[in-house]
């Protein structure tokens, strides 16, 4: 990546050999494929992937940090879940809201106050209180594993709104894209980011506030999952918390990884989660339409991606100065 | 003497009437608290958090509890592994139940469990989903017979003058229930062979992703009549998709679900759903009463007879809407919560 933040083309980095592949299968699609390039189809497939870019978004900003959230996906499920159940046994919509809200950001406090604090590895904060949220919230707060939005309410006429055909999940997603790329790339506490997933003690001995921010990401990463379980109960009337026990967590880890953003922490950027994005779009939506089998198409999936990441092992191998201490 | 004899003549008689009434009372009702009282059935369903689970539960529980036998569920919320270890301990532990209803979430996962369970003594009753497995009952829908009606359902909604094409949301390419639908939609199409199924992604059982493919599948082929998605727990995504295409009304959507009000018969009223091949749940729950009830008197080990019990099912449209034709789960929470 050169100063400006473009990538440099001369030296193809995972993020570049993606971004390659997506393009080839676009062009290879829209061949061979009858619908494939129609303007419905292209809107479909960008809104296919926004919740799971939303999420990936909430997701990058925590890898970047050399953080992860694996509780994003139960606090989305199970966030939603509480709400539609306070409001369907007649809780006013405010005070819903607030509880909800309130919540989301007490488990994001948690899970920043235990890594940055209490020194425990994310990864096992966020499995645990990922499993709590939803242990908790099924058992406690709600009666059923799906819970209906009431009728007329703002979340059901939310899933019915449109701007020149597109959904609003789109607009939401390539919002809180521009948003999350403004914070990464403008503000102070966005580029501290960086430095504090690189080298978390050389930023704390330069006077990064590294702990605060830690708290702070996993507090965005919570209401990043709010809203995208907001705008899944949208578009279906209606939220699921089956959706913990699937695979959408790994997929979410998979297109910010995809894309090209370092587990390790310190690199990467929005343009990395809309290129993991584009491809696992594409992919899905190609399949869909030549109607492909689910087992063959996580077979095809897990083909491409491995393919990828050899490349990219091949083209970038590691060694003692790009190998970083705590990669995972 | 003369008293005397009329005396015994007397006793003789009352002896003579009363003895009748001695020989008809009923030997039923012992027999059946001895070989039912204080006796164990456990639900394992694949999980506790949905209409299915729940009204069994509650229909299973009235009944077993009125016999004097104790119910209980485990809860392996949609793991497979879960629900392998909730078996494993049941059948272990000290208080092992005498009849273990399962609701396999594949073909195969369980046979071996159950194999142990009946050779611990238990009998074994599956219900809803079939296994590869001689269970000493299965209780509930012929799968094949099921997607027969949805096919069916499917080639009246689109009727004569239309575009003749039809789309399948499956679930998953492992469940019997999945793959027994199927069959059986294909069997009916077979012999209509004007009609034809355009694309038959799977949903994994997942609403977003059945709305997903379902788009894509209203785009390619805009001129769709119907579709069939393999459940109403997922069918939600479909009719979403439908929904957001604006081609509400012109695609008949055919699902099957438990008979839940809020799940079938609400969205059949509304419009959402064109006809939902329903399952009788209460009937269901009955028809497992009534066969645990037969092997706990029957002295048989377990494992000795293999009893296949279909449950009635019938495609249900908006026209043939009663107000008893589901149950409501909400009525049965509040009852619970009564008590």
């Amino acid at each position: 990546m050169n100063a400006i933040g473009w990538p440099n083309w001369r030296r193809l980095n995972q993020e570049g050999i993606v971004f390659a592949i997506a393009i080839l299968l676009f062009a290879a699609a829209a061949l061979g494929l009858p619908g494939f390039l129609t303007a419905d189809n292209l809107v479909a497939i960008v809104r296919s992937v926004s919740v799971l870019g939303i999420l990936a978004l909430g997701m990058a900003v925590v890898i970047i940090g050399r953080g992860i959230d694996l509780s994003a996906v139960a606090i989305m499920a199970m966030s939603v879940a509480w709400y539609l159940q306070l409001l369907n046994t007649g809780t006013s919509d405010g005070l819903a809201f607030a509880y909800v809200l309130a919540g989301v950001l007490a488990i994001g406090l948690l899970n920043g106050f235990l890594v940055a604090y209490a020194d425990v590895p994310a990864i096992f904060v966020t499995l645990a209180t990922g499993s709590f949220v939803f242990g908790y919230v099924r058992s406690q707060l709600i009666t059923q594993d799906a819970v209906p939005v009431p009728q007329g309410h703002w979340v059901e006429l939310l899933g019915g709104v449109r701007f020149l055909d597109i959904p609003v999940e789109v607009f939401v997603f390539a919002g809180l894209a521009f948003l999350v790329f403004l914070f990464l790339r403008y503000t102070k506490w966005g580029r501290f980011i960086y430095f504090a997933g690189d080298n978390p003690v050389a930023a704390r001995n330069i006077g990064i506030p590294v702990r605060p921010m830690l708290v702070l990401r996993y507090a965005l990463s919570a209401v990043v999952a709010l809203i995208a379980g907001l705008l899944t109960a949208a578009s279906l009337h209606s939220i699921n918390t089956r959706v913990v026990n699937s695979t959408l967590l790994y997929d979410i880890v998979l297109v910010a990884v995809i894309g090209g953003i370092g587990l390790s922490g310190g690199r990467g950027g929005v343009r990395n989660v809309l290129v993991g994005a584009a491809l696992i779009g594409i992919l899905l939506n190609a399949m869909t339409i030549i109607d492909i089998p689910l087992l063959y198409q996580n077979l095809i999936k897990a083909a491409i991606l491995l393919g990828a990441i050899i490349v990219d092992g091949i083209i970038n191998p590691r060694d003692e100065q790009t190998a970083q201490q705590g990669d995972i | 003497m003369r008293l005397l004899r009329t005396l015994m003549a007397a006793a003789l008689a009352v002896t003579a009437f009363a003895a009748p009434s001695f020989a008809a009372d009923d030997p039923g009702p012992a027999a059946y608290a001895k070989a039912l009282n204080g006796k164990r059935v456990m639900l394992v369903p694949l999980a506790m958090g949905f209409d299915l689970a729940q009204g069994w539960a509650h229909y299973l529980k009235k009944e077993v509890e009125a016999w004097g036998g104790t119910f209980e569920t485990r809860d392996p919320n949609w793991v497979v592994d879960a629900g392998a270890q909730a078996i494993t301990d049941a059948i272990a532990s000290d208080t092992r139940p005498d009849v273990l209803i399962i609701h396999a979430p594949d073909l195969n996962s369980y046979s071996k469990l159950m194999k142990k369970a009946q050779a611990a003594g238990t009998y074994v009753l599956l219900v809803d989903n079939p296994a590869n497995f001689p269970a000493d009952a299965f209780v509930g829908s012929d799968w094949d017979k099921l997607g027969q009606l949805e096919a069916e359902a499917a080639i009246k909604g689109c009727g004569e003058n239309s575009s003749k094409k039809i789309g399948l949301v499956q679930g998953d390419q492992a469940n019997s229930s999945s793959l027994y639908q199927y069959a059986g939609i294909m069997k009916v199409l077979e012999k209509h062979p004007d009609f034809q199924v355009v694309a038959k992604p799977d949903s994994n059982w997942d609403a977003t992703t059945s709305r997903n493919v379902t788009t894509t599948m209203l785009q390619q082929h805009p001129d769709i009549c119907s579709i069939i998605d393999f459940w109403d727990g997922d069918a939600t995504g479909a009719s979403a998709a439908i929904r957001d295409a604006k081609l509400d009304g012109k695609v008949f959507l055919v699902t099957t679900g438990g008979g839940e009000k809020a799940a079938d018969c609400d969205k059949l009223n509304d419009g959402t759903y064109g006809a939902v091949v329903m399952t009788d749940l209460a009937r269901q729950s009955g028809d497992m009463n009534a066969i645990i009830k037969f092997l706990l008197q029957s002295g048989q080990p377990a494992g000795t007879s293999h009893t296949y019990i279909y449950t009635l099912e019938k495609a249900t449209t908006k026209a043939d809407l009663k107000p008893d034709s589901c149950w409501d789960l909400k009525a049965l929470q509040a009852e619970a919560a009564a008590k």
